[in-house]
């Protein structure tokens, strides 16, 4: 019973669950961007590796392990082995402080669903981003090779200048939730759809939810700020000369880096894990819903499928589908599913836009993508500072 | 507990200290310079100054020392070639003497015997205390420094300008 | 005891990052490597200002750190800038070979 009760058993299991959830989602967001892209140009995707493509990022994995690891002679040795390693582990640090659900009793143990509360919460997710500068310039400089220098340097003072109109981006909801605490954050965020902080309070912070998108998808590297990793422009861009499990590290930092800066916009403007409207009106059923929708539907498409293939995958599908919206049924696991399904709906449908964006977007050339920020973003979220403030302290007493 | 903690992060800053002073070429030495940096903002969370910490990490570990690298880079500078003698190696460990032999009268003749650093003995430097103080009594400063950013901005700025033929 | 650190420990790990900078500055040649020593100076003296105001228990001494590293931050924009500008004209960041006007 002490040993259960002990923090510091307590926070590795909970960290043993995280890091394993996450990894797994790292893999199948890279399939659920490849299915995304691809059903944006109207074809298949990811098909034939198990069901519907299923099975493809295990084959990933397993061909990025078994490549050969190289180490070129004419690399800087370690700043060359440093480089993806301060980049992925900065990108998995900043998960530890994101609440991804309210208080729960879990046998004898009651929780918070987050690894721990800074009371500096929002501002460790912006020192570990900064950090995650390093490992770009540093893979950039180390492979002593020309594109890979441009590229790094593109890369990191492209993400260093887009850090200031996101941090002026968070700082406007700050101001009407009063707290740097994440869990806090959240807490504020109570009582329905009008009291998240994009539509709450004297200023609705919408220009600063549209600030923040836009800086994150600079700070991510993610079309249409790609140019410095685009595959047709710099060979590679910074990770040119990484292979195997070195350049999945720098993948994996992306992937890690987006869903990092999506739960971010989830937890300041959308209301984190909080419904958008109370129990009394239904929202306990809205999982149960949608999951009911997709199963029938699935199970409909099963009957006569477009594709030989999928007469006996759609049907599984529909009953796996129909099987998960009875359990959002069961009471015993509603206090701690209900809200795990908000955050994931909230933060999922952000990375959406992350993909959709990616198909159907151009890419930005680089100096106009630096003056963007400078002449344009930067100027116009200190004004939405500015007013958010001056509003603020007119209506608080 | 917080013993060990101090113990470690001092040595790690202070042999990363030593590496920047050491190492010939300039990135080494910067980062190195980063890892002191991080270490201090430990330092710092445990004497209870969380703001000052982040801040740390923030501006000065992410923003300054990112500026320090990429002049290296551009620049290409290689490592320093020896050129006449250096007074490095008697140098600072004299230095070092100097200043501990202060310290160490500083603190026998200023502190009282019970000063100790706890963490959690000051709760005082969370964000709240410091946009008090820092938009009450410290808010002449504060407005100079603004200034003081935009002008060493402006300068920066036209200093490292292209000439348009 | 195994919970508490003296204060003096604090501020002598500030001497000695301190008399590091010193000695970086005076003996080195590269005015990149000077300009570094002169912010672990700068660190040296943020740490022994955070702990006096904790042992005061007053939150001065973070004000003083947070304006010492705007201070360090104008410095750092300014100062690489010059160096940039010396550096295109000379080609050279060694400060012993950049001691007359005339290049």
């Amino acid at each position: 019973m002490e040993l259960l009760d002990s923090f510091i058993f307590i926070t590795l299991i909970k960290a043993a669950v995280v890091l394993a959830v996450l990894l797994t989602t790292l893999a199948y967001l890279q399939w659920v961007e490849r299915k995304v892209i691809a059903h944006v140009q109207v074809r298949p995707g990811p098909y034939r590796v198990g069901p519907h493509g299923l099975l493809q990022p295990v084959a990933d994995i397993v061909k990025l392990l078994t490549k050969e690891d190289l180490l070129p002679p004419y690399v800087n040795k370690p700043l060359y082995l440093l480089a993806p390693f301060l980049a992925i582990s900065m990108a998995l640090l900043s998960i530890s402080v994101i609440p991804f659900g309210p208080e729960i009793k879990v046998g004898p143990v009651t929780t918070w669903m987050q690894l721990t509360d800074l009371n500096i919460g929002v501002l460790f997710i912006l020192a570990v981003s900064s950090m995650g500068v390093y490992g770009i310039a540093l893979a950039g400089w180390a492979s002593n090779n020309k594109y890979a220098l441009i590229g790094g340097l593109r890369s990191s003072a492209q993400m260093i200048s887009y850090e200031l109109p996101m941090s002026l981006a968070i700082a406007a909801p700050l101001l009407i939730s009063n707290t740097l605490s994440l869990r806090e954050l959240v807490m504020s965020q109570a009582g329905g759809i009008f009291h998240w902080n994009i539509l709450h309070g004297p200023f609705p912070q919408i220009i600063s939810f549209i600030i923040f998108m836009i800086a994150a998808f600079a700070e991510t590297n993610r079309v249409p700020f790609d140019l410095p990793e685009a595959e047709n422009e710099l060979v590679a861009g910074f990770h040119t000369e990484y292979s195997s499990m070195k350049f999945a590290s720098f993948f994996m930092a992306e992937y890690a880096n987006m869903i990092t800066v999506s739960a971010m916009a989830t937890l300041l403007f959308l209301g984190g894990w909080m419904a958008p409207w109370p129990v009394a009106w239904g929202a306990n059923l809205v999982p149960t819903v949608i999951f009911a929708i997709a199963g029938v539907t699935a199970l409909y498409h099963g009957a006569n499928p477009a594709r030989k293939r999928d007469k006996l995958t759609l049907p599984v599908f529909g009953i796996i589908f129909l099987i998960i919206a009875g359990v959002f049924l069961l009471p015993i696991v509603q206090s701690w599913l209900l809200p795990l399904f908000w955050f994931a709906a909230k933060t999922g449908a952000i990375l959406f836009l992350f993909m959709w964006v990616r198909a159907t977007l151009p890419r930005f050339r680089y100096d106009q993508l630096m003056g963007f920020t400078w002449k344009f973003l930067f100027p116009v979220a200190m004004l939405n500072l500015l007013v958010t403030s001056f509003l603020v302290a007119w209506t608080t007493k | 507990m917080d013993v060990i903690l101090f113990l470690i992060f001092a040595v790690v800053a202070v042999v990363c200290a030593i590496n920047v002073v050491v190492q010939t070429h300039p990135i080494s030495s910067a980062l190195s310079l980063v890892g002191v940096m991080g270490s201090l903002a430990v330092l710092y969370l445990l004497l209870g100054a969380e703001f000052i910490a982040a801040a740390q990490v923030i501006v000065y570990a992410g923003a300054i020392m990112v500026l320090f690298v990429f002049v290296i880079m551009l620049l290409n500078a290689g490592a320093e070639t020896k050129k006449g003698r250096s007074y490095l190696i008697p140098g600072a460990p004299l230095l070092i003497v100097f200043l501990g032999l202060m310290a160490y009268y500083v603190q026998r003749y200023l502190f009282p015997e019970s000063a100790v650093v706890r963490f959690g003995g000051f709760t005082g430097g969370g964000p709240k205390d410091i946009g008090n103080a820092l938009f009450t009594t410290y808010l002449l400063p504060f407005e100079v420094t603004s200034i003081l950013i935009l002008v060493a901005i402006i300068g920066a700025v036209v200093l490292a300008r292209k000439e348009i033929e | 005891m195994m919970n508490a650190v003296p204060i003096s420990w604090f501020l002598t790990l500030s001497a000695i990052l301190f008399a590091l900078g010193v000695a970086g500055f005076l003996f080195r040649r590269n005015i990149i490597t000077v300009f570094m020593s002169i912010e672990l100076m700068l660190n040296a003296v943020n740490l022994s200002f955070v702990t006096f105001s904790y042992q005061h228990k007053e939150v001065s001494g973070h004000l003083f750190t947070f304006f010492v590293m705007v201070v360090a931050a104008a410095e750092a924009a300014v100062g690489l800038a010059i160096i940039l500008t010396v550096f295109k004209g000379r080609s050279t960041l060694n400060i012993d070979d950049v001691n007359s006007m005339k290049h």
